[in-house]
């Protein structure tokens, strides 16, 4: 029985860190807006949060390129590739440029970020009409990150349940035992394609 | 093979999936209020002001009429023991800030008896900042954002008379005993002449705390060094539409103006949770220093109207306390400030052009 590849130790706990990070950001983010007695509270998390998401996202981009990944499976079509690999870059560009606007943003409307004791510097001048471009765009790229994240969640989601191919058991913080799944017959092939059928109907 | 992926197994587990990605998207919309359609939110509560005043976009959605002021503030050092704020170390930092009118009318006319507001920037070193809205009143009118909205449509002049609706005002200030409480204590305190003689109250408490930890609990105040005086006696003439503005600028040209800073210390017991309640008349006062404004300016040219006087913009030594009108008036003027921000700018009713003390008009 074939020893199932998973991610690098150090790849699989940064996306897990990152995928809390995010998603509890995500969250803030909207509640946040929406609230008038916990704004306060949201706001003295989602900034600090924020940097921190900065900070993983350097570390996680330098290890990706360090650590080498592990081949697609063979349930991955060749299109499939091509979409996995430009939605990764999407969200690492996100992880980047979400908490860059927010500080650029907070820069241009001239509000101090302060974390703790230490206030960030401002990275733009004061002008409201970046603000509200800056202001703007942050809600577009954390709309873009959620449905992002959600064709992800669904994508290793229908891999892992429906195909079973172990798809997520590659980024699991632990190795799983040795019940790989990737040995898959022609006949659960043409099954996938099936519903490949279905879901272009 | 027990799983197969043919048949009904492979539809309940595809079913499965699209159950766990639709909670998950129907968890985001809960969180981000959608399905709390009467949830008081900062939108809808700008939108009462957008409502009630009509549409004014640029300005402000409250204190719409005003001007920008600078200037600076010295402290004594007095503050030093209750709080690490660097603000009350001895010395000099930079102020500006911005005198107003209460109301979402940016060209009401001036009137003695509208509430009048001071609002100020602390440029204090390493790039904090304390900004801090005051209103020439003792308590506020409400203690919930919830009792303030209400009370915006419970007061809005109705279109046909022109005044408040007298039975949904009676109704609302049954609902609101503490409204009705402070409106009390409001009056009690006839306004003084202008903006220079009035003494600013911060309404909100916060909380101080010093290099060890200590917390202590206070509201502030800029007192006046300007003698206060009455309003002006009605001359038979109809003042101007900006005279307590004009009265400013004229005030500045003769020279600068004083306020000192005043902490009061909150007792236990003293509520810090409510701001339609004073505190007692003996608690201890502290002046920690003076503020200096010697520079008056309209907003077409003034830094004012592009700044966000968010009452939680406070240096490392102030935190806000448990008062919920803290936190609303944070989400509120943010919300505020991001509509104007995106609008095309109206002329500000006061076009006072830039006057230092002493110079003349």
């Amino acid at each position: 029985m074939s020893k199932l590849p998973q991610f690098a130790w150090s790849s699989r706990v940064l996306h897990w860190l990152m995928a809390v990070a995010l998603l509890t950001m995500l969250c803030i983010g909207a509640a946040m807006v929406a609230s008038l007695g916990q704004y306060r509270l949201l706001v003295a998390i989602h900034r600090p949060l924020g940097a921190l998401i900065l900070v993983l996202a350097l570390i996680r981009l330098v290890n990706r390129k360090l650590q080498p990944l592990p081949p697609f499976l063979a349930t991955m079509s060749a299109r499939e590739r091509v979409i996995a690999t430009a939605s990764e870059r999407l969200m690492y560009a996100l992880m980047f440029l979400l908490p860059l606007v927010g500080w650029a943003m907070l820069s241009a409307a001239r509000v101090p970020v302060r974390l703790g004791p230490l206030v960030l510097p401002p990275i733009l001048p004061h002008s409201v009409l970046l603000y509200t471009l800056l202001r703007r765009s942050h809600t577009v790229l954390a709309y873009l990150l959620f449905f992002t994240f959600m064709a992800h969640l669904s994508a290793v989601l229908f891999h892992t349940l429906v195909l079973r191919d172990g798809l997520l058991s590659r980024m699991l913080p632990w190795s799983p035992r040795g019940r790989a799944r990737n040995l898959r017959s022609a006949q659960d092939r043409e099954h996938d394609a099936e519903y490949d059928a279905e879901d272009r109907g | 093979m027990a799983t197969s992926h043919t048949g009904s197994g492979a539809r309940a587990r595809l079913a499965l999936v699209v159950a766990i990605v639709l909670s998950v998207g129907a968890g985001f919309l809960y969180v981000g209020g959608w399905f709390s359609p009467r949830q008081l939110t900062p939108a809808r509560l700008v939108d009462t002001f957008e409502r009630v005043n009509g549409p004014h976009p640029g300005f402000r959605r409250n204190h719409a009429k005003g001007v920008s002021i600078s200037g600076y503030f010295e402290a004594n050092g007095a503050g030093v023991r209750l709080s690490k704020a660097s603000v009350f170390r001895p010395g000099r930092v930079e102020v500006v800030g911005r005198f107003a009118l209460a109301g979402g009318l940016p060209y009401a006319g001036d009137s003695a008896a509208t509430v009048r507001s001071m609002a100020l920037l602390f440029a204090l070193p390493n790039g904090e900042e304390w900004r801090t809205g005051m209103n020439n009143i003792p308590v506020f009118v409400v203690k919930t954002p919830e009792a303030f909205n209400e009370q915006l449509i419970a007061l809005a002049a109705d279109p046909a008379t022109k005044k408040p609706n007298p039975e949904r005002a009676s109704a609302f200030f049954a609902k609101h005993p503490e409204t009705a409480r402070a409106i009390a204590l409001i009056k009690a305190q006839a306004p003084t002449s202008g903006f220079a003689d009035s003494t600013y109250n911060s309404l909100n408490a916060f909380e101080l705390s010093d290099g060890d930890g200590r917390l202590t609990p206070v509201r502030w105040a800029m007192v006046p060094l300007q003698e206060p005086a009455p309003p002006a006696a009605p001359t038979g003439v109809a003042p101007g539409a900006n005279f307590l503005f004009d009265a400013l600028t004229a005030r500045l040209t003769q020279g600068a103006l004083r306020w000192r800073l005043v902490l009061t210390i909150g007792q236990p017991g003293d509520s810090t949770s409510d701001a339609t309640l004073a505190w007692p008349e003996s608690r201890e006062r502290v002046d920690v220093g003076t503020l200096t404004i010697d520079h008056v300016e309209g907003e077409a040219t003034g830094v004012a109207r592009t700044i966000n006087f968010d009452p939680l913009v406070l240096p490392n030594g102030i935190a806000g306390s448990d008062d919920p009108l803290l936190s609303a008036r944070s989400a509120a003027y943010s919300q505020s400030f991001t509509r104007r921000a995106g609008e095309p700018v109206a002329a500000s009713a006061v076009t006072t052009p830039s006057v230092e003390k002493g110079s003349q008009p």
